[in-house]
Order: structure tokens, then C-alpha cells, then sequence
């Protein structure tokens, strides 16, 4: 069985698919040293990422250990993380 | 460490060696390409330049065009212009001449047109040839070696493979006395403070996030959200979902060694060891800065795969995935996937990225150069008129 998914860092809060994951699936992860298994509540494509843990809206996305982005609505464990519930915070022109 | 790379007269080392014929103008373009298809084994671009140009922008086009008809890989460069440019031959042959590059010089209007042009330049490309051809090359030790690194057409794999193993190969590379570029400015936003803390000193510290500054700054300008741009469609739909995701994964190229310098676009550096390249995110445009910066090989991390190459440098394509090194095997070098699928690691596919650049250096032809790939863009500063 390979690798389902990657941590980085073990401040993460999302990991990254490596290959197709489907909705319902439960896929163990590495964090740091620790295993954590997580219930997918969508399916994930290959590359996209999803939630090690619950993030309250405009909570910190954390990969590599450092912040990639802040949640516009709550992300449930085991959900897909991207651009539908996750901002930039760099490069905005757009907000004042 | 040694390669065998080609020395110039004035010492300079390249990796190729190749007779450019070089229009410095748009005007002189299809004249260009016409010599360079009558005369087989030179290389010839194409650009939008060389006219116009106001302010600075005319001093940057010099600096780009300059670095790059100067570039070690280039034995001899047939300056093709019009005559009533801005940017003549004469002007870039001013700069390259004080760097011991070979040149000729052909003028379109002084020839009275384009076959008598096409005529004379065929001849001064034969002979810049026939020169070319009696240089041979010597062991040279890989100090002399300058990498420029590149990503593109990323997901997010190539912040898990191709660009970590990369960055194996920068620190390889460094410690060996080589120079390595970091490039791609807006890449660079969202990691700033990852690079500060490795900055030489307190100006390249300033430099480093003066430059990423100045390109939010143009975005602001603009009232939009650079995700409109930044990361491009073809990376969200990879997985990345915002600009710092991936800039974090993006500098992980240049290795984990100390920042001794930022350069401007096309301007060759100081000083040895990693350096930043101030430069757009453009696959071409940022490859051209590096190479006119005098980067004798590029090692480009793509996930979702390019076929781009260069027209005097070799380009070493390195696939995050599996799935694309399957798909496009013709346009990729080495396949950093393998560190998920394959049994490899970062470290090995680091180790396997620096012996592939000592063996390009050397003279082992990449895909992109098998395939006749030749992207050239410079970058423009919209000052033009």
C-alpha cells in the first residue's frame, strides 16, 4: 500500500493527497511522530488537500509549517481544503 | 569537482557553443531567422524589442540583450539590425566587445534590403561558425559553473518533490563553490521571512523584501487579487490555493544555504553562492533573465509539465509526478515522482538532479534541446511607447 497522503510539517493542519482519495475513505496520516487517521467527508484529487482538523472560519491554514491562507467558512475534519473555503492574504489588491 | 565546459578568451566558461545570430530589433527579426535557417548549427530568437523604449527600460532591454549575446555559451553573435532603432548593434556590440565577445555587426538599410542582407549575414554566420567549430572543451572546475533554477506549470507536488530535491542539489552545488539563482519574485511572497532569516547581511535582508514589495505594490495598483494570476489556473486546478502555499513550496529550489545577493533582472552577479534574481514568475522571461545573468544550465521542477527549453542554454525538466513523466517521458529529464512511487528519496533525486547538471554542463543533451526547444521572452517594464 503506498502513501496516501503527506504532512509536513507537524504544525499542519491540512496534508496533501497523493494519489485519488474517496469520500468516506479513513487514511492514516502521519504528523511529526504522530499517526492520526481521518474519515474523508468529500473525495480529494490527486494533489489537493484536505483538513487534519476542524478550522473555525478565518482560522490559519498551516503547511510547511508556516501560513498559507485563512478559511472564509468553518472546515470540518476530513474536508477538501482550497480555494472555495480558503483566502490569500498576500497580493490583494482587490480589498482596500 | 570538474565538467568539461568551453573556455573563452576571456576566460569565461560555457556549456555550449553555439553561433547566435541576434536581431536587436523586431524590424530585423525575420531577416534574423532567415540567415539562421540558411546557415545550419546556429541558433536564432525572436522578440518584441529594441524599439521605443523610455527611461529605464531602455537600459534594462541593453543590460538583457547584452548578458545575453555575451553569454559564455555563445562562441560568436551576428548582431542583425535595422538601422534606424533605438537599440542598434553597434550599442549592444559597445558592451559585449568590453567582455571579449566575438561579434559581427549587419545592418539592413546599409545592405539596401532583405536579400542583400540575408546574403552578407549568411557569409558573417559562416564564419563565426567555422570559428566556433575549432574551440574543444577542457576540464574546468564546477565553481564556474552559475545554475538557474526555474518551476512551472507546478501543483502541489512539486513543493513535495521536484523543488525539495532541487534544493538538495542547490546545497550540493554551493558547497562546491558553485553560484545558484532563486528567481521568480512573485514567488518569492509569503516566504519572505523564510529567506530573510538566511540573508547575508541586513541589505539583502532589506533587498529581499523590497522586491516582493514592489510587486504587491503593482498588484494593489491594479485593484485586483493576484490569485486572478498567481497561482495560475492550471496550478489551482493542481492543488494550489494560494500564492504563499505556493511560494513556500516554490523557494524550496534554492536549498537552505545563506542568501549573499540580490540581483536585478539580467545583471550578473558578485558574488558566488545562492543568489536572488529579482524576476517575473514567465517560464521564458525569467529563463532569459537568468541566462543573460550568465546561468549555464536551468533545472526547471514542473507538475503539470512544459516542453520549454532555451535557445543557448540547456533546460533540465524535472517532473513532481509519476502521471506527467508517463505523459510527457519525451519532454522530462529526470522524474522526482519517484520519491512517492518509486522507492527514491529527496536526497537521491537531489544527488541524481547535480550529476545530471555536471553531465548537461558537460555536453549530455537535454530533452527540451533534443526536441529544438528555443523560448526566448525578455521581460518589459511597459515603458515603452
Amino acid at each position: 500500500m503506498t502513501v496516501a497522503a503527506l504532512v509536513l510539517n507537524k504544525k499542519d493542519n491540512v496534508a496533501t493527497a497523493v494519489r485519488p482519495l474517496n469520500s468516506g475513505d479513513g487514511i492514516d496520516v502521519a504528523v511529526g511522530e504522530k499517526a492520526v487517521t481521518v474519515v474523508l467527508l468529500q473525495t480529494i484529487p490527486f494533489g489537493h488537500k484536505f483538513a487534519l482538523k476542524d478550522i473555525e472560519s478565518a482560522g490559519q491554514i498551516v503547511k510547511y509549517g508556516e501560513k498559507i491562507g485563512q478559511a472564509t467558512v468553518r472546515i470540518k475534519k476530513g474536508e477538501h481544503v482550497h480555494v472555495h473555503n480558503v483566502e490569500g492574504l498576500r497580493g490583494r489588491g482587490d480589498i482596500p | 569537482m570538474n565538467f568539461q565546459g568551453y573556455r573563452r578568451n576571456n576566460g569565461a566558461i560555457g556549456t555550449r557553443n553555439h553561433v547566435l545570430v541576434f536581431p536587436t530589433v523586431i524590424c530585423a527579426s525575420a531577416v534574423a531567422s532567415m540567415i539562421s535557417k540558411a546557415v545550419p548549427g546556429t541558433v536564432t530568437v525572436t522578440h518584441s524589442h529594441g524599439c521605443g523604449h523610455m527611461a529605464e527600460e531602455k537600459e534594462h532591454m541593453i543590460r538583457a540583450m547584452a548578458g545575453f549575446c555575451g553569454h559564455p555559451n555563445v562562441a560568436g553573435v551576428l548582431l542583425v539590425g535595422l538601422g534606424c532603432e533605438l537599440i542598434t548593434p553597434e550599442v549592444i556590440a559597445e558592451v559585449i566587445a568590453k567582455a571579449g565577445q566575438r561579434f559581427e555587426i549587419l545592418n539592413i538599410q546599409a545592405e539596401g534590403g532583405t536579400t542583400a542582407a540575408v546574403g552578407k549575414g549568411k557569409l558573417l554566420a559562416e564564419k563565426l561558425l567555422k570559428e566556433a567549430n575549432t574551440v574543444g572543451r577542457e576540464t574546468v572546475d564546477i565553481s564556474e559553473l552559475i545554475i538557474g533554477t526555474n518551476c512551472g506549470a507546478s501543483d502541489t507536488l512539486s513543493g513535495l518533490t521536484a523543488n525539495p530535491a532541487l534544493g538538495v542539489a542547490s546545497d550540493m552545488l554551493v558547497a562546491a563553490g558553485s553560484t545558484v539563482f532563486l528567481s521568480e519574485t512573485p514567488e518569492l511572497i509569503g516566504a519572505e521571512h523564510v529567506l530573510a532569516r538566511r540573508a547575508a547581511s541586513e541589505a539583502v535582508r532589506k533587498r529581499i523584501y523590497e522586491i516582493t514589495s514592489a510587486v504587491e505594490a503593482l498588484v494593489k495598483k491594479a485593484g485586483v487579487d493576484i490569485r486572478g494570476s498567481e497561482p495560475s489556473p492550471g496550478n489551482i486546478e493542481g492543488g494550489l490555493t494560494t500564492l504563499e502555499e505556493k511560494s513556500l513550496g516554490a523557494v524550496l529550489k534554492g536549498g537552505t544555504s545563506t542568501i549573499r545577493q540580490v540581483i536585478n533582472y539580467a545583471e550578473r552577479p558578485a558574488e558566488k553562492g545562492l543568489v536572488i534574481m529579482d524576476s517575473p514568475a514567465h517560464d521564458a522571461v525569467c529563463n532569459t533573465g537568468m541566462i543573460a545573468g550568465g546561468a549555464q544550465v536551468i533545472v526547471f521542477p514542473t507538475g503539470r509539465g512544459t516542453p520549454l527549453g532555451a535557445p543557448t542554454v540547456p533546460v533540465i525538466k524535472v517532473s513532481s509526478n509519476s502521471g506527467i513523466y508517463e505523459r510527457m517521458k519525451e519532454n522530462i529529464d529526470i522524474n522526482a515522482g519517484d520519491i512517492l512511487d518509486g522507492g527514491e528519496t529527496i536526497e537521491s533525486i537531489g544527488e541524481r538532479i547535480f550529476q545530471e547538471i555536471i553531465e548537461v554542463a558537460s555536453g549530455k543533451i537535454t530533452k527540451a534541446e533534443a526536441l529544438g526547444h528555443s523560448e526566448f521572452a525578455i521581460h518589459s517594464l511597459g515603458l515603452a511607447v
